[in-house]
This record gives structure tokens, sequence and C-alpha cells, in this order.
């Protein structure tokens, strides 16, 4: 805690400083940042931070604010009057989030094919096989991530990324594992927490399962993800097609 | 265990709460424990012989310091609970590690009375239901955490002060709920959605409006901020195929002057039919209430012989300070006889309607029992080996009340001037009690359902927030607000075991067999503590 604290801290004065250069954040506080407004912010704002009609927080400006510090005012405070809430952010954190969103400014949208959602959500259910492994609205199986809400925290060029090379960054949160036991069972699913005495696992035929590391001969966090890249499956846009469909999946009816 | 298998638990768990336990697994798989909301569990390892070998065995930490009211779910060996507001929590129920969490903001525009709480899930299949306090009804992949579907609860909008706080009831293929906000001028409602598709199938509208029978209950347009809240889980008899609720107080809570008549089905229990939410009956224990003695209690269903003779019927502890017995069949009242001091109304008639209830003065006037009433949202427990209701109580509580004109505001508070009374709200953190016991004190009372008579007392200096667990094995197990965790013989109230969590026990306590050993859960302040017999 006082080491993360310190982080921020040194982030804060850091950020501060490259603000006078053109808010030169490191990837650290952007990826921070992303995390934390992946976690609380997207149900109002989107994953683009255009969720807010006449609000577009991915485009660098800010209407309330200029500089990070007007900015981190607002992120705690809230603004009174409107559906924007006071948050428990520290400082540092809420300019990690300023951080990720003036990122969001700068990364590279453009050479995106527009998509059609219909087509795409065709190609979920019937070519790409997307079902075999991920469900949404509880249609579908569990051996990859539900997707009912992945529009409302994924931006479209992550899930591009994610079906193009689906390795190249898992989340944490669903990375695969593997489990050899003592008395030679294999044992792969998706690694859902682990401390120094057990293994939670929710194991690719759906069970969850709490392993006791006495129990276990190797234990391993694998870097290639199960899922096939498409690179090859489906064309350009196709893949275009199948991203647009994911973005509107934002799970609230 | 197989979903089939799980499902079919679900369904006849009117049948399976009768059940002997045969196998090493007993799960808990509604709010309650069964459909009935006996609270009573057949288990049988943890006795009073026995139970000074309770162990803490693992800890959950809530990340909210708000109350945590829910009573967890067990099934396949996973325990489900909600961390208040609104996150839905898998962990495995020997080790209390966590597989996965399911977060949930709710919108800021979220009003509640009484504490941003949840009461807890329902499962279906393999599917987990939680209802948020911005009225919405979540459908949550139980295996996985990811989300199933999220629906906007049609009319329960945040920013009137509608919220959904209770744990949903699972009939057949449908997920009932109820709205809260009572306290800000809503009209409540039960209504029940598909389990798969989360279409919404039938709605009842717990505060009667033109062309309803019972309309006529109400002065004016008053029906329409007329409250009438759902608090706590409902019951279901499968027999009869009816789901019965408590319903809580008319708004504003206290000022009755712009809504007069009876106010239905306020302070009612109501019996709807299960598959189309159709009234079948209804018995309204305050009618006209303006002292918030809503019925925001669990009906316990419970089969009785009564006077010599067997009888389908309801116990009901209620706010109002009586104990009633009512007929489940079609709502006959059969008993109603106070737990506590009660000064509002002289008594009941002969069909259960209070006599010569005391009117609230703009001067002021002291009443029994006080604002937080005899009794609360807190579950009692019935145990078909005692044939005992055991009621978590309070006594000799008083509140002045006072009368004060009251507007209708959107969004705004609707319910007049708060009673006083000498004991505080329940707040997170260390207890304080300085009171005489004059001023209030908590007990678990066992109320013969035949004659209302209590059998027996179990006192506590301080109040009780915390429902009552029953085995099979004659325990009962409770804790008050001064933060201990109890264990009384069902037989006679005599003290088995204590100890000291640190924070009022504010959930219902619940147990659960897995890999041979019998497992009781308490939440007490922001945590929930897990114990079974030491090894």
């Amino acid at each position: 805690m006082v080491k993360r604290a310190i982080l921020t801290a040194i982030g804060i004065v850091w950020a501060a400083a490259a603000h006078a250069q053109g808010h030169g954040y490191t990837p650290a506080d952007i990826e921070n940042g992303g995390l934390l407004y992946q976690g609380n912010c997207t149900a109002c704002h989107g994953p683009d931070g255009d969720g807010v009609p006449s609000i577009n927080l991915g485009s660098g400006k800010f209407r309330r604010g200029t500089t990070d510090d007007e900015i981190v005012k607002i992120i705690i405070g809230g603004i009174p009057g409107t559906a924007m809430p006071p948050s428990s952010f520290s400082e540092g954190q809420a300019g990690t989030i300023i951080a990720y969103l003036r990122s969001l400014a700068s990364s590279p949208t453009t050479g995106m094919l527009k998509g059609d959602a219909a087509r795409g959500q065709a190609l979920f259910t019937g070519k790409g096989q997307c079902q075999n492994c991920h469900s949404v609205a509880g249609v579908g199986a569990r051996g990859g991530p539900s997707l009912s809400e992945v529009g409302g925290s994924r931006r479209a060029i992550e899930l591009q990324r994610a079906i193009v090379e689906p390795s190249a960054d898992i989340r944490s949160d669903h990375r695969p594992a593997r489990v050899v036991t003592r008395d030679g069972a294999t044992i792969t699913g998706r690694l859902l927490n682990q401390d120094t005495f057990t293994v939670q696992l929710l194991e690719n035929s759906g069970r969850l399962r709490l392993l006791d590391k006495s129990t276990i001969k190797e234990f391993a966090i694998l870097k290639e993800s199960p899922m096939p890249s498409y690179k090859d499956k489906l064309n350009a846009q196709e893949i275009a097609d199948l991203v647009t469909y994911l973005t509107t999946l934002k799970g609230r009816r | 265990m197989t979903t089939r298998r799980r499902g079919l638990t679900v369904l006849v768990g009117v049948l399976a709460a009768a059940a002997s336990v045969s196998g090493q697994v007993r799960e808990w798989t509604t709010y309650s424990g069964d459909m009935l909301g006996q609270r009573h569990s057949p288990l049988t390892q943890i006795t009073a012989d026995n139970v000074k070998n309770l162990e803490l065995q693992w800890v959950f930490q809530a990340r909210s310091l708000e109350k945590f009211e829910a009573t967890p779910l067990v099934v396949d060996g996973i325990m489900y609970t909600v961390q208040p507001p609104n996150d839905v929590v898998a962990m495995d129920a020997a080790t209390g590690r966590v597989f996965w969490v399911y977060p949930y903001i709710p919108s800021p525009l979220a009003r509640l009375c009484c504490g941003r709480v949840n009461r807890g899930l329902a499962i279906h299949e393999n599917t987990l239901y939680m209802a948020t306090i911005d009225g919405r009804l979540i459908a949550i992949d139980a295996k996985t955490g990811g989300l199933v579907w999220n629906i906007a609860v049609g009319g329960a909008r945040p920013d009137t002060g509608y919220s959904l706080t209770v744990a949903p009831l699972v009939v057949k293929d449908k997920v009932i709920i109820g709205t809260a906000g009572g306290e800000y001028g809503v009209r409540g409602f039960l209504a029940a959605f598909d389990a798969k598709s989360g279409r919404e199938v039938w709605r009842f509208h717990t505060i009667a409006g033109p062309g309803e029978p019972g309309a006529e209950t109400w002065a004016g347009d008053s029906w329409k901020t007329g409250g009438g809240s759902i608090w706590v889980t409902g019951t279901y008899d499968a027999d009869l195929n009816l789901t019965y609720w408590g319903v809580g107080n008319p708004g504003p809570d206290w000022n009755g002057d712009g809504r007069l008549g009876d106010n239905l089905y306020s302070d009612s229990v109501v019996a709807l039919d299960a598959d189309t939410g159709a009234l079948k009956w209804h018995f309204q224990f305050t009618p006209h209430d303006v002292y918030d003695y809503d019925a925001v209690q669990i009906p316990v269903l419970a089969d009785i012989q009564w006077q010599g003779k067997p009888r389908k019927a309801m116990l009901f502890g209620n706010r109002n300070g009586f104990f009633y017995v009512l007929d489940r069949t079609n709502g006959q009242f059969l008993l109603g006889k106070t737990f506590t001091k009660v000064t509002w109304t002289s008594g009941l008639d002969a069909k259960g309607r209070p006599q010569n209830m005391v009117p609230l003065t703009e001067d002021g006037v002291l009443i029994y029992p006080g604002v937080q009433g005899g009794t609360n949202w807190y579950s009692p427990a019935f145990s078909p080996r005692t044939n005992l209701f055991y009621l978590p109580m309070w006594g000799d509580t008083y509140s002045t009340f006072t009368k004060r004109p009251v507007e209708y505001k959107e969004g705004q508070r609707f319910t007049g001037a708060l009673p006083a009374m000498p004991i505080r709200l329940l707040t997170p953190g260390p207890s304080i009690n300085r009171r005489r016991p004059e001023e209030g004190w908590g007990g678990i009372q066992a109320i013969d359902p035949n004659t209302g008579e209590k059998k027996w007392e179990y006192k506590m200096a301080d109040v009780v927030d915390a429902g009552v667990l029953s085995t099979a094995s004659d325990l009962l197990f409770t804790g008050g607000r001064e933060g201990y965790a109890l264990v009384l013989d069902a037989k006679t109230g005599a003290l088995l075991w204590k100890a000291n969590v640190g924070g009022s026990v504010s959930n219902g306590p619940m147990t659960y067999m897995l890999g041979g050993r019998q497992y009781v859960a308490f939440a007490a302040g922001s945590s929930l503590f897990v114990y079974a017999l030491r090894q």
C-alpha cells in the first residue's frame, strides 16, 4: 500500500511535470488509469469516453477543465446537479485516469474498417463459431469470457486486436492455467484466484474448483490463449463486422 | 450435484426442508433456506453437547462498511453473497477463498431511506439473480460470474425513489421481486420475470389503484404516492401455488390526513397466484397506519395442529407488536397476541382488526412499540420439531410520534416528522449502549402458535437486528446489536455458546453441510464469519 502510494505520488509529480511537456505519461500511468476507468467510469462514459451525449472524454479535450489539476478535482468531487458523482479516488489515481483518457486521443483508430453489427452477429453465431467458447446473454459456452457486456468496457480497437492476436494481451481476468496434481490428473481452465496455499480455477468442464497446492505437482499460468487467431479465418471486413457487433453488447436493457 | 438435481431442489424446497439428511452435502438455495420461510435446517452435526467446540473457520471482509444484510446461498460447494451495495461474490464455501467478484456500480441517482443494502441472491439452474438499489434485475452466470442480462425493472426509476434491496424468490421458472421506496412516495409493486429471458410476466401493485379492488381505501389521488414497499423475500406454498409477501407502510409514513381510508395493501400480507400474480386473498395488520408499522416480515408457512386439527397456517410476527396466526389457504384470522408492550391500539377484534387506534397529534404522542417496531425485517424461524416460532424482538421500545404537514416532491423523502426514540439507528462500527432497561432492549422469544403464549425469552441488553436460524438438533443461531453471535437451546432458550464478532449481527444466520462438516455463517458489522466444529 505504501509502495503504491509512493508510486502514485511519484506519478503525480511526474505527470504534473510532463503536463507542461505535452502529457507524456508513463505507460504504467496509462495502464493503471485504464483499469480504473474501465472499472468505474465506463457504465456512463463508455469505453471510448463518448457514452454521455455531447461529451467525448476520448477526444483529448474536456469541457470543464483544461489542466490535469482541474480535471482531477472533477473526478474526485463530481459535478453537483448532474449524474457525475463524487468518487473516493486519490489525486494520484485520478491523475492516472486522465493519463489514460489523454492516451485515447492519440491511439490509432484510423484505418479500422466500418462494420455491420447484424453481419457481425451472424458471424458470431455461425462461421466464427464463437459460441463454442463464449456466451452472450446466457447463450453459448463458458470456456472463454462472457461477452454480454464486452462493448461496455472494451474499445473497438482492443476487440479487433483480441480477435487477430488473442495471445498478445490476455487480460489477467482471463488467463489460462494448467495444473497437474500429484496423482497425475491434468486440469486446465481459467485462473480465477490463487494464494500461497491454494489455486482457484474455472475448469474447462465448467466447474469452480479450489485446489490445495500441497496436492499439486505442477502449476502454470499459460501465455498462449486457447483462442485461435482469426487473422486468416475471417477477412478484414468480417473482422470489422464482428468487432462492430461486439461493441453493441452493453448488457443493459 | 447436477444442474437437474439442483433445479429439483429449488422446486421442491418445500419437501426438502422437511427431508432428513442422508448425504454429506446440504445446500442453502434460497434466502430463507426453504420456500416456506422457516429458516430451519435438518442438519444435526452441531449439537448442544458439542457446540462449545465451534471454531472460526474463515472470514469474508466486505469492501463496504454498509450493513451486511445478505443471507448467502451455498450451491455445489460455492457460497454466493452480495457485498453491499451490489457486488456479487463467489467463494469456496469450505475455505472462503474468492473465485470471482461481479462488481456492479449502481447509478448515483439511487436513493434509499435506510442504507444502500442488499439481502441476497436467488439461483435458478446455473444463473444467479440480484435486484439492485438502482432498480435493476441482473442475471449472472453462477460459474463464470459473467453477465447474462441486466434489465431495468419497468417503472422503478431510481431518481424517483424506487430501489430494490430484496433477495429475489424463484418460483418454478419465474424470478419474483418487489420494490422498496415507501419513504419516497413510490407506488410499490411485486413483479415476476422469466428466469431465462428477463421478460416481465406479471405485476401486482401493492397499492390498489383505480379499477382494482381496494382502490376505495385511498382518498383522492393518494394511491399514486401510497408506498407499499417490499423489503424482504416472500414465501411459496407449492400445493396451493400461492406466493406470500409482506407489504410495507403507506406513504407518507407519519401523517395519514391526505390518504384517508384503510390504504390497501399497505401493512398487509398478500397471497398471489404464482403463475399470474392474481390476488387470492389479503390480510391487513395495521389499517391506515401512521406509525410505520410495515409488514416487512417473512410470512412463515407451517403446518400445525390448530385446536387439535391439522391446519395450513401462516405465522407472522409483525412490526406492530402482535404475533398473528392466519389460515394460509384463505387468509382467515386465527389468532393475534402481543409479544411486546403495545399502546397504539386497545386490541384486536374477532377478525383481527385493531380497535381504538391512537391518532397522532401536532404536540406529539408517546406510543409503544417505537418507530422501529416490536420486530422488523430480520427473519424469524419455525422448528417443526419443537413446534415453536422464534422471533427476534424489541422490548419496551417507544417513540414520540408528531404529526407535521408533508408535501410530495418527486424524488424527495415523503414521510412526515421522524419520530424520536431513545434507541439510535443502527450504524456500522462499535456499538455503545448507555440506556436504561426501560428505554428498550432486545430478545429472542419462543412463541407457541396455538396460544400465542411466550414459551421462553432470551433477553439481551441491546436490541437485535439479526434473524434466527433453527436446526434439527434443536439449536438456534442468532445474534444481537451488541456484537455477539449466539447459540441458544431451542427448547429452553438457554445460552449454549457465544462469540464476540465485534459488530451487530446483521443478517439471518444460515448453515450448510460440505465435506462432512456443518458450517454456520453469521454476518456482523461488515464481515461474514463462518464457524464449524473443531477437527
